[in-house]
C-alpha cells in the first residue's frame, strides 16, 4: 500500500532524511518513533507530499507522490492525516470541520455529509459537541474530532503525527482508544508516537529513526525483545524506564 | 464667536450637503470593495514562492507606498485621460487612483493576516485533499480577515478621510461641497465646524463598530 524507496530530503544543508526505505502492507499498522528531530514527522508528511523530497520515491496504491504528473490533492483526499495540534478549523464548527472536505472535495451533498459525520461523531463519542466550535472542546475531544475529519472522506490510509504529545495525560487514552479501534478495524496506519503500550497493543512493525536514518525496521515483538541496535536500546530504556 | 451661529444656514445648505456625502460615501465604498479585492490578489501574489509573482507584486506596492496619495489622485485625473485618449470621467479617474493606491497598502495588511495564520493550517486544507486555492478562500482567508479587521476598518477610516483629498481636482465630495457653501454664503464657521462634527461622529461610529465586530467574529 505505501512503498518508501530511497528518500532522502534536505532544508537547504541540513539533511533530514537519509536514504530511508521502508513499506507499509495493506491493513499494517506501524509505528514510528526515534528521539526528535529524527525526522519521523518529516518522513510521514512525503508520504502524503505535504513535504517535497529530492531524492528516492514514495509510492501511494501504485500512485507516485514525487511525480509532478501526480494530482497530489486527490491522493491526499485518500490519505487521512491527524496532526499533532489537531489543526481543526477554528472559524468552523465541529459539524462543519468534517463536512468541508467531504463536500467540497468528494463532491457529496451536504445532507449526506451531515449524515457522515454524525455517524462518525457518535463513533469517537462526540455527537453531542457537532454544534460547537474546536475552541470550547478540550485537546482529547479536538483530536478525536480531527479523526473522524479525516475518516470522514474514506481513506484507504491513516497518517497520525504525534496524535498525543498535546495533549494533557488523562486525556491521552480517550485519543488512544478510538486509534485502537481503528487499528482492530483493518485500517493501514502509520503512527509516529512515543506512546509504547499503543504499539505493543496493535502495532505490526516498529520503525526506530534516528538523525535522519531508519535504524531500526522490526516486528513489533523483535523491537520490543531485543532491538537490534544499540541506539534503539537506549532510547527504549530511556522511554520505558518510567 | 459662536454668538452668530447660523444654524439657518446649515438647514439650507443640507440638500447639498447630502449630494456631497453620498459622493464620498459612494467613492468610500466602491474604493474599499476594489482596494480590498486587488489587495487580496496582491498579498497572494507577494507570498508566491514563484519569483517574478512576487517581485512584481512587491514592486507594485512598494512604487505606491513611495507616493503621496494626492500626487496618485492628479496623475489619474490628469494624465491617464491623456494618455488613454478618451475622457474616463472625474469620479472614475479618482476611484481607479484610490483603489490602486490602497491595494497597496491593503495588501501589507492582508499579507500579514494571512502570515498570521499558521502553515499547519495550509496543510491541514491541503492533507484533506483541498486544492491551493481552496484552502486559501475557505480556511486561510477567513481566519486571516478576522484576526486582521481592526486594520483593515481603521486603514478604511483613514481612507474615508483621504477621500476629501478629491478637493485638489475639484469633485464634489462632501468637504468640497461645505467649502463650495462656505465661500457662497460667506459662512465658513458654520459649514467647517458642521463639516467637522460629521466627520468625527461617522469616524467614531466606525471605530467602535470596529470594536464590536472584532469581538463579535473574535476566534
Amino acid at each position: 500500500m505505501i512503498e518508501v524507496k530511497n528518500v532522502s530530503k534536505w532544508y537547504g544543508d541540513f539533511h533530514v532524511l537519509k536514504d530511508c526505505s521502508t513499506s507499509v502492507a495493506k491493513g499494517q499498522v506501524v509505528v514510528i518513533c526515534g528521539p526528535s528531530g529524527s525526522g519521523k514527522s518529516t518522513l510521514i508528511k512525503c508520504i502524503n507530499g505535504l513535504e517535497p523530497f529530492q531524492k528516492g520515491a514514495i509510492a501511494v496504491n501504485g500512485t507516485s507522490v514525487g511525480d509532478p504528473a501526480t494530482n497530489l490533492s486527490k491522493l491526499r483526499s485518500r490519505i487521512g492525516m491527524v496532526f499533532q495540534n489537531f489543526e481543526l478549523f477554528p472559524h468552523m464548527t465541529v459539524i462543519r470541520n468534517i463536512m468541508l472536505a467531504q463536500v467540497k472535495v468528494l463532491g457529496r451533498t451536504e445532507a449526506e455529509a451531515e449524515e457522515r459525520a454524525m455517524k462518525l461523531l457518535t463513533r469517537v463519542g462526540l455527537v453531542d459537541q457537532a454544534a460547537k466550535h474546536p475552541a470550547q472542546l478540550s485537546g482529547g475531544q479536538q483530536q478525536r474530532v480531527a479523526i473522524a475529519r479525516a475518516l470522514a472522506m474514506d481513506p484507504i490510509a491513516m497518517l497520525f503525527d504525534e496524535p498525543t504529545s498535546a495533549l494533557d495525560p488523562e486525556m491521552i487514552n480517550e485519543v488512544l482508544d478510538v486509534m485502537v479501534a481503528l487499528a482492530e478495524d483493518g485500517m493501514t496506519m502509520m503512527v509516529v508516537t512515543h506512546e509504547m503500550g499503543f504499539a505493543k497493543k496493535v502495532a505490526d512493525r516498529v520503525i526506530f529513526m534516528d538523525e535522519g536514518h531508519i535504524v531500526e525496521d522490526a516486528t513489533t515483538e523483535d523491537f520490543f525483545g531485543t532491538p537490534r541496535s544499540e541506539r534503539a536500546q537506549m532510547f527504549l530504556s530511556k522511554i520505558l524506564s518510567h | 464667536m459662536f454668538g452668530g451661529f447660523d444654524y439657518a444656514v446649515l438647514e439650507r445648505a443640507l440638500p447639498l450637503l447630502w449630494q456631497g456625502m453620498l459622493f464620498t460615501l459612494q467613492l468610500t465604498g466602491l474604493a474599499i470593495c476594489g482596494g480590498v479585492f486587488f489587495g487580496t490578489l496582491l498579498a497572494l501574489m507577494r507570498l508566491s514562492p514563484f519569483r517574478p509573482v512576487s517581485f512584481f507584486a512587491a514592486s507594485y506596492v512598494n512604487f505606491f507606498r513611495s507616493l503621496p496619495l494626492i500626487l496618485v489622485i492628479f496623475w489619474f485625473y490628469f494624465l491617464v485621460p491623456k494618455m488613454l485618449g478618451w475622457p474616463i470621467g472625474g469620479f472614475y479617474s479618482v476611484l481607479i487612483a484610490f483603489v490602486m493606491f490602497e491595494a497597496a497598502y491593503y495588501c501589507e495588511i492582508i499579507r500579514a493576516g494571512i502570515q498570521s495564520v499558521t502553515r499547519a493550517q495550509v496543510h491541514a486544507g491541503s492533507a484533506l485533499g483541498l486544492t491551493y486555492g481552496q484552502t486559501m478562500r475557505l480556511i486561510i482567508l477567513p481566519q486571516a480577515f478576522r484576526n486582521m479587521l481592526p486594520v483593515l476598518l481603521t486603514q478604511s477610516i483613514i481612507m474615508f478621510q483621504d477621500t476629501s483629498l478629491v478637493y485638489v481636482v475639484g469633485l464634489k465630495d462632501f468637504l468640497t461641497t461645505a467649502d463650495l457653501i462656505a465661500n457662497r454664503d460667506n459662512r465658513p464657521v458654520e459649514l467647517f465646524i458642521f463639516a467637522a462634527v460629521v466627520y468625527f461622529v461617522l469616524c467614531l461610529i466606525g471605530s467602535t463598530s470596529a470594536r464590536r465586530l472584532q469581538r463579535t467574529y473574535a476566534i
